[in-house]
């Protein structure tokens, strides 16, 4: 099973453009666009999530002015946004809850998980489980098309009339039943992206569970295909119930169905005339069933980057790879069964708010063992403090601020005063933004090497890194002080209109101002990414002297089929510094240490 | 703990059951606290001690202490102890089982794009009627239908809630639209209202003032400014006021005059 990984991608390895990248040419729209190598289809994913990240970001700095400055004219670009958005460069209602929506939308869906899963997932798994390819090279290039229109849709949405949708991310209706036709678009590249996601996942399983190299046991995979492969098992899981939810949602907005429209509803004066008798919580529930599950998602993809970084900076192998594992199953395991923690004011009795607080604080046990594991690796290391180092190292207090902040928000009394408030910004902020995309740019400055052949700038690197940790901080923490005064989300004056809130207006400012330097910050990043392109330190092939099966091959990696011949694997994935070995690296996929 | 959970920037307690919300969240604030402190320091530490230039060869074994498995579990012990010794019977007592209607004043509160509509029963203590179809956002914000003797006395007002202070309040809070959330800061109160749902909430205010309702969810493009106006006075005050409602509903009850 394992020597014929060949075939199992359907044959790609070998046909027409051979396992050694120099085989008969390629025409450009196979090779780049169409191209079914999982390498390529990762750099696609990367470019596109990476542009759709710095989209979601702008989105949120027009959100910012209209906190800090609400109702004045944005100078300069304000009146380029047209008078059904910003009229006289001031911000509307309507357009600054379409940015609100988008924002989630964007930054999760066509942004975070795409980099975690579709960049990093594709392009690293098949090399560190030593396969040439993933086991469906055409389901992999249909998963990133999928993706690719579906994020199309979202954009297309601004345009329409009435703009893009306005319900918030999570799409409660009956508000989102009754806004304007944006919602129906969302809906529409919601089941896009879901689709992409479900066969993306179905991939990334198959190609670990089938294609592992010889010798490499599921106790011997990097701790990263751990993650990948964890989360694959989520997004299987959790779509399906979404994309029922999202279907139902569009016939109650285009076929007058009432799934989730109860009876006796009266909008804007008139008489709701849907059929009634539906329920708005189901959504909800549903909603929640996937979106939790997502967040590990989110973050479980950005803790197998770390791992991977942490054990290479740290030239050891990491404490407790077994604990690794079982809490990242069981993690797992555990987030389908706390979704109801985010509905704990829907009028929830005793004993259904016992059991998802408690399930709740169970699953804050792996989480803290895993950060445990993360800061006990490093003991008796000798670590150098690289660029992905600094990013990495940087993930485990910020993660850590973000899991500690949920333990509040995961008790139902404590969550009466600070549910739907800047609190719960901050601390779902803190895992995805200084926790995933954190880790997120270590792995791109940690893999940068493999995929171009070029390190990036190591000067450009930590100007990267200190202004954007600061401004991260800068940006989130002060959310918790506005949470804890009872400012709540989601509101287009950023609480101007309340007597409660007057006293800490100026936070909105200081958190503007913060937003404004990270995205100063990324400009070193942006600049590094393409400079280094050409310009970048050629390095040889295992510029790090890493141990997992990525740095077995050339980097870049030969074309379709990565490896020159089949590797074999000896041992675990982190055996550096091994006694008696003579380097202080031991790659899993050579006889001798 | 209260006093330490409104030393961070709380607003105002003003309800029977304050301290308990702000008492848990002092207590998880100060578990939080103490675990990142400490694990700051001690990551801290380990990034000094072990960086290459101290440490140039790392060590394969690593550390084989088992404190940390002492910490893990002292963390979820406390976590346990937090939820049920704080958590769930505070949540038992004050949200799941709110205090009846006859041992409470009774008030209705019914959300909608973009105001609460307040409703009181009436010196009868009973509310009148309503249908959905009688509802005119001017006259007859939540369709009291003034034919029902058990409505004749029911007052009715648009986002001011006034409450007498020291007196048990049952609200039952429902939506006419879309999903809003009642969020009264000072009272630490906070429910979803649902469309096609009616939750009972109750609290008992311990001090008088004039405070706001805010909504706490998505609602729409006025989301922002659906903003309540909340008064707890003292028991004379409340009477006066609710004598102004009084006479305003019979003023507009009686028949109209030839010369009116």
């Amino acid at each position: 099973m394992h020597n014929n990984g060949h075939a199992n991608a359907e044959g790609h390895g070998h046909d027409g453009h051979g396992d050694h990248g120099h085989g008969a040419p390629e025409s450009f729209i196979r090779k780049y666009v169409f191209s079914v190598d999982h390498k390529v289809i990762g750099i696609q994913y990367g470019i596109t999530a990476l542009v759709f990240l710095f989209l979601g970001f702008c989105l949120i700095l027009l959100m910012r002015w209209q906190l800090a400055y609400p109702e004045q004219a944005l100078p300069v670009i304000g009146r380029l946004f047209g008078v059904t958005r910003m009229p006289e460069g001031v911000m509307l209602p309507e357009f600054y809850n379409q940015l609100g929506a988008m924002h989630g939308t964007i930054m999760v869906f066509l942004g975070v998980v795409p980099l975690a899963v579709g960049a990093f997932g594709n392009y690293l798994v098949p090399l560190q489980v030593g396969a040439p390819d993933m086991a469906f090279p055409k389901l992999n290039a249909a998963s990133y098309w999928l993706y690719f229109v579906g994020g199309v849709i979202m954009l297309i949405s601004f345009f329409i009339p009435g703009g893009a949708a306005k319900s918030g991310w999570t799409s409660y209706p009956p508000l989102a039943v009754i806004e304007t036709a944006g919602q129906t678009w969302w809906l529409l590249g919601m089941v896009f992206l879901i689709n992409s996601s479900l066969l993306g996942s179905v991939n990334i399983i198959t190609t670990i569970v089938q294609l592992r190299a010889p010798g490499l046991k599921f106790m011997r995979l990097p701790f990263f295909v751990w993650a990948q492969l964890v989360t694959s098992l989520l997004l299987l899981l959790a779509f399906p119930p979404l994309e029922v939810a999202g279907f139902m949602q569009l016939l109650d907005r285009v076929a007058g169905t009432s799934f989730f429209m109860p009876s006796g509803l009266v909008i804007s004066g008139e008489a709701y005339t849907g059929s009634g008798g539906g329920n708005a919580l189901l959504w909800q529930h549903l909603f929640w069933f996937l979106a939790h599950p997502e967040v590990y998602v989110l973050i479980l993809p950005a803790m197998g980057i770390v791992c991977e970084v942490l054990a290479n900076n740290s030239r050891k192998p990491l404490y407790g790879y077994k604990a690794l594992v079982y809490s990242v199953i069981f993690l797992g395991f555990m987030s389908f069964v706390v979704w109801a923690h985010h509905m704990f004011l829907t009028g929830m009795g005793t004993a259904i708010s016992t059991f998802f607080q408690l399930t709740t604080m169970i699953i804050s046990v792996p989480s803290i063992i895993i950060l445990t594991v993360m800061i006990l690796s490093l003991w008796g290391g000798s670590i150098r403090f690289t660029t992905p180092m600094l990013f990495a190292l940087a993930f485990i207090p910020m993660f850590g601020i973000g899991g500690l902040t949920g333990l509040p928000l995961g008790l139902s009394v404590a969550d009466i005063h600070l549910h739907d408030t800047y609190y719960v910004i901050g601390h779902f902020h803190f895992v995805v933004a200084p926790g995933t995309l954190l880790a997120l740019f270590a792995g791109i400055y940690y893999w940068y090497p493999k995929v171009t052949g070029r390190r990036m700038n190591d000067t450009l690197g930590r100007w990267h890194f200190w202004p954007s940790l600061v401004c991260m901080v800068g940006t989130f923490m002060p959310m918790f002080v506005l949470g804890m005064a009872g400012v709540s989300r989601r509101l287009y004056d950023g609480g101007a209109t309340y007597a409660h809130a007057q006293d800490y207006l100026w936070i909105n400012q200081l958190i503007t101002f913060s937003s404004w330097g990270l995205a100063l910050a990324q400009v070193f990043f942006i600049v590094n990414f393409f400079v280094s392109l050409k310009n970048g330190e050629k390095v040889e092939d295992n510029p790090w002297q890493g141990t997992t099966l990525e740095w077995a091959t050339t980097s870049p990696p030969l074309g379709h089929g990565n490896f020159e011949a089949p590797v074999t694997v000896y041992r675990g994935p982190y055996e550096y510094s091994v006694p008696r070995a003579k380097r202080d690296f031991s790659p899993q996929h050579l006889k001798r240490i | 703990m209260i006093e330490f959970a409104r030393s961070m920037w709380m607003p105002q307690a003003a309800s029977t059951h304050a301290g308990q919300v702000d008492g848990l969240i002092g207590w998880v604030h100060l578990l939080m606290l103490v675990l990142f402190v400490g694990w700051g320091i001690f990551f801290f530490f380990i990034l000094v001690r072990f960086r290459k230039r101290r440490n140039p060869k790392a060590n394969y074994e690593g550390t084989h202490s088992h404190l940390s498995r002492w910490v893990e579990g002292a963390v979820a012990v406390i976590e346990i102890a937090l939820l049920f010794g704080l958590s769930v019977p505070v949540w038992a007592r004050v949200v799941a089982n709110p205090t009846p209607a006859e041992e409470a004043m009774t008030i209705r509160v019914v959300g909608q794009q973009f105001a609460w509509n307040i409703h009181y029963p009436g010196a009868d203590g009973v509310f009148g009627a309503t249908s959905v179809d009688l509802v005119d956002a001017e006259a007859n914000p939540v369709g009291v239908d003034r034919d029902d003797v058990m409505a004749k006395d029911d007052i009715v007002t648009v986002n001011q809630l006034h409450i007498p202070v020291d007196t048990p309040i049952r609200i039952e809070l429902s939506s006419f639209d879309v999903v809003h959330s009642f969020f009264l800061p000072e009272m630490r109160v906070k429910q979803d209202a649902i469309p096609g749902m009616t939750i009972p909430l109750s609290f008992t205010a311990t001090a008088t003032g004039e405070w706001e309702i805010a909504c706490a969810q998505l609602c729409g493009l006025g989301h922002y400014r659906m903003r309540g106006f909340f008064t707890v006075h003292d028991q004379a005050g409340f009477n006066a006021w609710m004598a102004e409602r009084v006479a305003e509903v019979e003023a507009a009850s009686q028949p109209k005059g030839f010369f009116d």
